[in-house]
């Protein structure tokens, strides 16, 4: 019995880890690291995130700054002033705009135009406020720099929100919906960011690829004005009739284009032989950049005003719809207009043409409508 | 491609490149030192050679850190290009954007036929770095 007493003592009063005092450490280190990880795994995994969530937070907070700088003084340099506008544009970057309620969704259509029409003319009185000397194109350009600088604000402070939430709770599924968003936020944000520099020198951008299309179809010819903000010109074009449409330049303008297909058709009594739309287009991952593809139907974004308006107007004479877009992404159709998206504008002119000699006969009337912001583009 | 304008967040702060450059030397210092000890205590000298690798390569990534940090700031942009062309003789010249250009607007004479020119496109030139090869 004393002996296995012995025995035991020994084995107690043995160094576990070895006789290496420096293994001990070791040893100590390993099983506690494995410990914590089990018990505050998901709490490290957080922290990870939300270091990379701030970081991209300190960006956009720097191009939100940068845009409202360019804003600022933009508006200082074109509309000069007569008091510091700066608490002015503090106060339109959180202008807000309310949808309207969908619950019964019946004549929603005409709810969102009028909230827009009253947006538009409220952003406008703003602007001519902010800057009395600018001229139409001028307003209209530091409109869109304001808007784009008002984007930028909204998204810097949504991401602050969910950063700030997450670190509240220290929940991961809130934090963790934003990282995984991030990359493409940010993607967006610094597009936004090269849309405000491009909107106060009034560069043509990307998504002014349609507009372009048919700014240089109807180069040359006569132009009116149709409702809201866009021109119209008459073009002979191998033998037919065509009316060419887009937004009034060189001012950053989108126009209506619903609103003038239905004036051209009306005022043409329904007999137009085919309506061909052109518009830039995101594209995916693996496209070029510039490429020009073909279909059917309204081609034209935004929040679907315009679209119902056309598709209304097309079904009541059944007339037959074709679309052009150019290929480009997020990034490309609110910056500067690329050189492939330049380049790209003949092959779409000639795709147009194709259509027309396609899908109409000699004598025809044709709406050529080009879709997008006509900011540095002339007609 | 050229990048913006530099301000106060994208800089490096001086003190934090101070201390990075201050224990960059005392790793080097830590690292002859270790030479100059190896023959008589070989166990000392290694422990200080490798608190100088440690540091140099700590420092290293500090300050690579904080540079991908700064990077990441600034917004690229890329110069804008606008080309103006002569309808009658085909003359282009092409030059830096000015505020107040827009495609169709009519320029100063040709150099050549004395013809109006006119702006005939405004773009910018993105030139991408070596690009990924995707099997797809």
């Amino acid at each position: 019995m004393s002996a296995l007493m012995t025995a035991l003592q020994g084995k107690i009063s043995q160094n576990p880890f070895g006789e290496n005092p420096l293994s001990w450490i070791l040893n100590l280190v390993f099983y506690g690291v494995f410990i914590a990880f089990i018990l505050y795994g998901q709490r490290f995994q957080l922290y990870v995130m939300l270091r990379e969530v701030e970081g991209s937070l300190y960006k956009l907070k720097y191009i939100k700054d940068e845009g409202r700088k360019t804003a600022i003084e933009t508006i200082k340099e074109i509309g000069k002033p007569q008091t510091d506008p700066t608490a002015r544009v503090d106060r339109f970057l959180e202008y807000f705009t309310i949808a309207p309620q969908n619950l019964d969704p019946a004549g929603i259509v005409w709810k969102l135009e009028h909230i827009l029409d009253v947006r538009d003319v409220r952003f406008k009185d703003e602007v001519k406020m902010m800057a009395p000397s600018a001229d139409d194109t001028q307003t209209n350009n530091l409109e869109n720099t304001l808007e784009a600088a008002m984007a930028l604000n909204y998204i810097y402070k949504v991401i602050r929100h969910f950063y700030l939430l997450g670190k509240k709770t220290y929940s991961l599924y809130t934090i963790m919906q934003i990282q995984m968003l991030l990359p493409l936020i940010m993607r967006e944000a610094e597009a936004y960011a090269s849309a405000v520099k491009a909107f106060a020198y009034g560069q043509p951008l990307g998504d002014g690829a349609g507009a372009l299309v048919a700014g240089k179809m109807m180069h040359g010819y006569e132009t009116r004005k149709v409702p809201k903000d866009c021109v119209v010109a008459t073009v002979p074009i191998e033998g037919r009739t065509a009316f060419l449409i887009k937004a009034e330049g060189p001012g950053g303008n989108v126009g209506q284009p619903g609103n003038a297909i239905k004036t051209v058709i009306e005022e043409n009594e329904g007999k137009i032989s085919t309506i061909i739309m052109i518009d830039a287009a995101l594209k995916l991952e693996g496209e070029a950049v510039g490429e020009v593809a073909e279909g059917v139907g309204a081609v034209i974004g935004g929040p679907g005003v315009d679209q119902f308006k056309i598709e209304e107007s097309v079904l009541k004479y059944h007339i037959p719809i074709n679309g052009v877009i150019i290929k480009e992404d997020i990034g490309d159709a609110i910056s500067p207009m690329r050189k492939e998206i330049s380049d790209s504008i003949d092959k779409a002119i000639e795709r147009v043409k194709q259509v027309i000699l396609e899908r109409t006969k000699e004598g025809d009337k044709v709406i050529i409508a080009g879709v997008g912001n006509s900011i540095g583009i002339g007609q | 491609m050229s990048k913006e304008p530099t301000n106060s967040a994208t800089k490096m702060s001086s003190s934090a490149l101070l201390y990075i450059f201050l224990a960059i030397a005392l790793s080097l210092a830590a690292l002859v030192l270790a030479v100059s000890i190896f023959p008589d205590n070989d166990v000392l000298a290694s422990y200080i050679l490798l608190l100088g690798f440690v540091g140099i390569f700590a420092s290293a990534y500090v300050l690579l850190q904080m540079r991908k940090r700064v990077r990441r700031l600034s917004i690229e942009s890329h110069p804008i290009t606008t080309t103006i062309e002569c309808k009658k003789c085909g003359f282009k010249s092409i030059r830096e954007f000015k505020r107040g250009d827009y495609i169709f607007k009519e320029e100063e004479p040709c150099q050549k036929c004395n013809e109006k020119m006119m702006i005939t496109a405004i773009f910018r030139e993105v030139k991408e770095g070596e690009k990924e090869r995707f099997r797809f």
